[in-house]
């Protein structure tokens, strides 16, 4: 065992990920990259040569070389609404390959197919972020090696380092062309973006291409190039589009959310990053979209504008670009039907790759141009290092997603979050799961006010000359924390065994935390 | 102040913590008709406990009890008036016999805990025809009556009237609130404005009873708090006035003068009242030196 630097104690092995020393975590920024990108195999189509069209999913399989043990990768553009992953799983296990590792960019309910497979041991591990009933699974022990779980910029430079080799990339692709060149922007299962699957398409051995809108060479708006697509497959449906995009997201009308998203967008206003051109990231929550209608008060006050809009775009974001608060939207993932339509008409709309996203080893991180970012998160300790991953009970239900990389990457990092879920207090002496590190960690709203982490003493002197008054209150962390657990009471501690069942990565590739098995709930 | 009283359920504590952070003027508890019967008695603990924590900011924090006609009202005083409850507020008073009984037991509870006698105020709802128009005797039935409040529903059931839009059913019922309150020196607290997802309408409506007289206006959400203090919240120019004439009337009592000349009116000592209100409302307080419009600063 050693001490990491966020004090995590970390084995020198584990079971099914290996070895660790020179690989526990430092800092935020202290592992830099060296040597050379791991690339994928070389190949080629001659003039007049490779059909790449195959009849079906088994087909593509077979002509892909895919054998048991190796490692497929999915994007989750389609969200809920997803086929693909189920589909090939089961074709997988009909043609008897075993012992696959699967790399997917997340996983969804839709998803809880998969379990059959896990048991079977057509799935033998997942290097992914798991939630609903596979991470219960994975939390009570349920699968032989642990899940990695890795933030969306940390995923692209874990194929870029070869920490993770991709065998064959199945990409469900809204539209493609008999070229391979595919987009998420039209069809009947449009999904806008599919930033997430570019490093897949560039960095597999084997991509496969699934649509359900085959069109005729070549189609425009491109995401992807044929350049790197081996097979195309055409099937009735690549998924739902009820689970696939969301028909409107709206603001909360949750008086305490509200609240907390005043909070927090005075909190943005009063700091220096608030000026014309600046570039902000909100997410699609409901604290975080009630967030982004108080900044675009506060920019009318100001008469500024923004420059961009980063990460998971929704319709609100797109009002933003179109009455001209926003200049520019960076979308790695589409969220709504506005979004969707938005993406395939405005060229001002940028669909961004999550490497360009997000990757901490490139050269133009999109998040290290963000001046503001509004974070969710389960807990938040003393220190201010956050969990996104474990729930109250321990058990793994969350990804990553871009937490870490934007919380790294943004001059103010905000985490919004009232006090309390239930009776679950969200501010702890110690997060169960270190997600992301209290060094990138600059403020926490809750319902209770602002807590400034003193770290950043820039901003709490910013904050206290705006001069709110009682309308914006300043809570020290100390007195969060002394007043959730007066208001939730003794909680019991969570019981776990020795055995890791998921490890966290920094989006540099170190181990920041493990995740332990929980002790199985009693049935009831 | 009471501009807003907002009724948070008393079997939910994360309303019944937290409600004091939308920063109403006051809370309401309630004990009443927010809770079913089978958790009447879990919610009177959880009440109690709530009230013992004793964070509620600023609020003035009453409790509404079960009515005189149930057999849990002597249970619910007992309990929270001694956790710490400013004031009960109390359902179907439809004759002074109801606040007496009220008082009379309050009187009880007081000198079983140690609690100054009197000081626990009673709210009184006016949710009946005979309530209504018993309003000046049951305001004045006893010194702890803080408040009449007319009913909502109930009380338009009673008027055999539907509640509509406009509230034009209640109309009368007040204006009569208003002349009952100010003859018995009590506030005229409006009843809720139940459409919480209307805020035009319910702007409206706290600009027709704040024009009527009233002093406030109970709030069954909290995004309904923001816009009745706006509406409550007096103008520049009413600030301006008022701050002109409060200082013309400390200036003219310093010099041993009664009646003063504002703006070319007389000045009397119920307008001079009226102006420390307005700035009371305002969130002005007076007693520190002011801006005056000449720039003078004054005490």
């Amino acid at each position: 065992m050693a001490l990491n630097a966020v004090h995590r104690n970390i084995p020198e092995s584990i079971d099914g990920y290996g070895d660790t020393s020179g690989r526990l975590f430092e800092g935020a920024f202290a592992r830099q990259p060296e040597g050379r990108k791991h690339g994928a195999k070389l190949r080629s189509v001659l003039p007049g040569g490779q059909q790449k069209q195959l009849k079906g999913i088994k087909e593509a399989i077979a002509a892909s070389g895919l054998k048991s043990g190796m490692t497929i990768s999915f994007h989750h553009h389609l969200r809920n609404g997803d086929y693909v992953v189920n589909m090939v799983l089961d074709a997988c296990a009909e043609m008897g390959i075993r012992d696959l590792t699967l790399f997917p960019t997340a996983l969804f309910g839709v998803h809880k197919a998969l379990i059959t497979h896990i048991g079977s041991g057509v799935i033998s591990r997942i290097l992914g972020s798991v939630n609903g009933p596979i991470g219960v699974l994975v939390s009570e022990g349920g699968m032989v090696a642990p899940v990695v779980l890795r933030s969306h910029g940390g995923r692209p430079r874990a194929v870029m380092a070869g920490d993770v080799r991709i065998d064959v990339a199945f990409i469900a692709a809204p539209t493609a062309d008999s070229g391979g060149n595919i987009s998420g922007r039209f069809g009947k299962s449009a999904c806008g973006s599919i930033g997430y699957a570019f490093t897949d398409a560039e960095y597999a051995d084997c991509v496969v291409a699934i649509t359900d809108n085959l069109q005729p060479y070549p189609i425009s708006n491109v995401s992807i190039p044929g350049i790197f697509i081996d097979f195309i497959v055409q099937i009735d449906s690549i998924g739902d589009p009820a689970g696939i995009v969301s028909g409107t997201t709206r603001v909360t009308r949750d008086p305490l959310r509200l609240m907390i998203a005043k909070y927090a967008s005075r909190l943005i206003e009063s700091s220096p990053y608030f000026s014309d051109g600046f570039g902000f990231q909100t997410g699609a929550g409901g604290i975080p979209l009630a967030v982004t209608a108080h900044i675009k008060e506060g920019m009318k006050r100001r008469g500024i504008k923004a420059s961009f809009g980063l990460g998971g775009i929704t319709g609100y974001f797109v009002d933003l670009l179109k009455e001209g608060f926003v200049e520019k939207l960076l979308d790695v993932q589409s969220f709504d039907l506005d979004a969707v339509k938005s993406i395939a008409s405005d060229a001002r709309h940028i669909e961004i790759s999550a490497d360009w996203y997000a990757n901490p080893w490139n050269l133009g991180s999109a998040v290290n141009a963000l001046d503001a970012v509004i974070l969710g998160a389960t807990e938040v300790d003393r220190d201010f290092n956050v969990n996104v991953n474990t729930e109250a009970d321990g058990a793994l239900l969350h990804g990553i997603g871009g937490h870490q990389d934007t919380a790294a990457g943004a001059s103010l990092t905000i985490i919004a979050q009232p006090l309390l879920r239930g009776r679950i207090p969200c501010v702890v002496d110690r997060v169960h799961t270190v997600t992301t590190p209290g060094e990138v960690v600059d403020a926490l709203v809750t319902e209770f006010g602002v807590t400034i982490n003193p770290r950043r003493q820039d901003l709490i002197d910013a904050f206290k000359e705006a001069r709110y008054g009682d309308t914006v209150p300043f809570v020290p962390m100390d007195e969060l924390v002394v007043r959730a657990k007066r208001m939730s009471g003794p909680m019991s501690p969570i019981r776990t065994t020795d055995r890791i069942v998921g490890v966290v990565e920094w989006r540099d590739g170190t181990v920041i935390d493990v995740i332990r098995q929980i002790e199985r709930r009693l049935q009831s | 102040m009471r501009r807003t009283m907002l009724y948070l359920p008393g079997n939910n504590p994360n309303m019944l913590m937290r409600g004091y952070l939308f920063r109403p003027d006051g809370l309401i508890l309630d004990l009443e008709d927010s809770v079913t019967a089978s958790e009447k008695d879990a919610a009177r603990i959880l009440v109690r406990e709530v009230l013992a924590n004793r964070e509620f900011g600023e609020c003035e924090v009453t409790v509404r009890i079960n009515g005189v006609d149930t057999e849990l009202w002597r249970d619910d005083i007992s309990s929270v008036v001694p956790a710490g409850a400013a004031g009960i507020r109390v359902p179907k008073v439809d004759t002074p016999r109801t606040v007496l009984d009220i008082d009379e037991e309050l009187s009880e509870v007081e000198s079983r805990s140690g609690i100054p006698q009197g000081s626990t105020k009673i709210f009184c709802l006016l949710e009946s025809a005979l309530g209504v128009w018993n309003a000046y005797d049951i305001a004045t039935s006893s010194k702890r009556v803080a408040a009449i409040i007319p009913g909502g529903e109930d009380l338009a059931a009673d008027l055999r009237a539907n509640r509509s839009a406009d509230g034009v059913e209640l109309e009368w019922v007040r204006r009569m609130m208003i002349v009952a309150a100010r003859a018995a020196g009590v506030d005229a607290l409006d009843t809720v404005y139940p459409r919480i997802t209307d805020d035009d309408g319910l702007r409206r409506e706290a600009e027709f009873t704040k024009k009527l007289g009233f002093d406030g206006k109970s709030v069954i959400h909290p995004g309904q708090i923001q816009i009745i203090h706006e509406v409550y919240t007096p103008t520049e120019r009413e600030v301006e006035s008022a701050k002109r004439i409060v200082a013309a009337a400390r200036e003219a009592a310093s010099r041993g003068r009664g009646a003063v000349t504002v703006d070319g009116r007389m000045v009397d000592l119920p307008v001079v009242r009226r102006a420390e209100f307005t700035l009371t409302r305002a969130g002005i307080a007076f007693g520190e030196p002011e801006e005056t419009p000449d720039g003078e600063r004054r005490g």
